[in-house]
């Protein structure tokens, strides 16, 4: 019952940026409007197996949020991070950092752009340092989703055709 | 084996020139030789071969013994390595903004509902 309008597409145009795009049938007030409140984001953010344990959000410049997940072997795990800068309905950069590996803080940048009632969706990662990265992809490497080789033809289709 | 921060770091960085991205998808099909992957490149072959080092000081890639035609081929288990991590990150952000659309939808009707309620009582 997914209505999708967009694939998502990951590019890491620079050994330090992760950048996401993905079209949304939506106006991006709406798209906005969903990153504002726990209320919102409880409803999508993360995959559909992990429910939110605990929200706090100061969804204004300088305010402080917190999400706490829990999976399904009832294991939880926390993020954090700040508002920088909020530019409704169209921008919005905050920090983000894994409390499982604290200090590996990235800074997000979202920005929304609306063509004929759609949004285009673009979000931005980059890592201070390479140290700090590394911990991440290690993060990443260990939550170990399942992998095939097609999904690594896929991947390199996708490096190829990136370049 | 394990995998190092510091494998995956120059891994990365590997692939973050489009020249060695495309290198490694032409050796997915098969192995090469440095004379047969600087063909379709328009790269001098001194070029192609500085990118092959890099690729293969990260461990994604592997040269035969053979002195003269040294064959290039891919190391799978390092470019699964960057691919692991690479799908982890993308489910996560897939599933979210799939979920997202579907709630875009409930916001939508939400909003229509709203304003139909509004229209109702200017009149």
């Amino acid at each position: 019952m997914t209505a999708r309008s967009g694939e998502l597409t990951v590019t890491t145009p620079s050994d330090r940026e992760i950048v996401m795009t993905r079209e949304l049938n939506a106006p991006r007030e709406l798209v906005f409007q969903a990153h504002t409140s726990c209320e919102h984001m409880s409803r999508w953010w993360g995959p559909r197996k992990y429910e939110f344990a605990k929200c706090e959000i100061d969804f204004r410049e300088g305010g402080q949020w917190r999400i706490v997940h829990r999976g399904p072997d009832g294991e939880e795990y926390a993020f954090r991070g700040e508002y920088r800068e909020i530019v409704p309905p169209e921008r919005i950069v905050w920090t983000f950092e894994f409390e499982g590996f604290p200090g590996a803080i990235s800074v997000e940048t979202l920005t929304l752009e609306e063509r004929d009632g759609k949004t285009f969706l673009t979000a931005k990662s980059m890592y201070d340092t390479v140290e700090q990265r590394d911990q991440m992809l290690q993060s990443g490497m260990e939550e170990g989703a399942a992998e095939t080789f097609e999904r690594l033809d896929e991947y390199l289709q996708e490096l190829a055709s990136a370049s | 084996m394990s995998t190092t921060a510091a494998d995956l770091d120059s891994r990365f960085a590997a692939l973050a020139h489009p020249a060695r991205r495309a290198i490694l998808a032409r050796l997915k099909k098969g192995e090469a030789t440095v004379t047969e992957l600087a063909r379709p490149f328009a790269m001098s072959q001194p070029a192609i071969t500085k990118h092959l080092r890099v690729l293969e000081n990260a461990g994604l890639i592997e040269r035969g013994r053979d002195a003269q035609r040294r064959p290039c081929r891919l190391q799978p288990n390092a470019i699964k390595d960057v691919a692991e991590w690479a799908e982890s990150y993308r489910e996560f952000w897939e599933q979210s903004y799939d979920r997202l659309e579907e709630y875009l939808e409930e916001m939508k009707a939400k909003q229509k509902k709203e304003r139909r309620k509004n229209d109702r009582k200017k009149r």
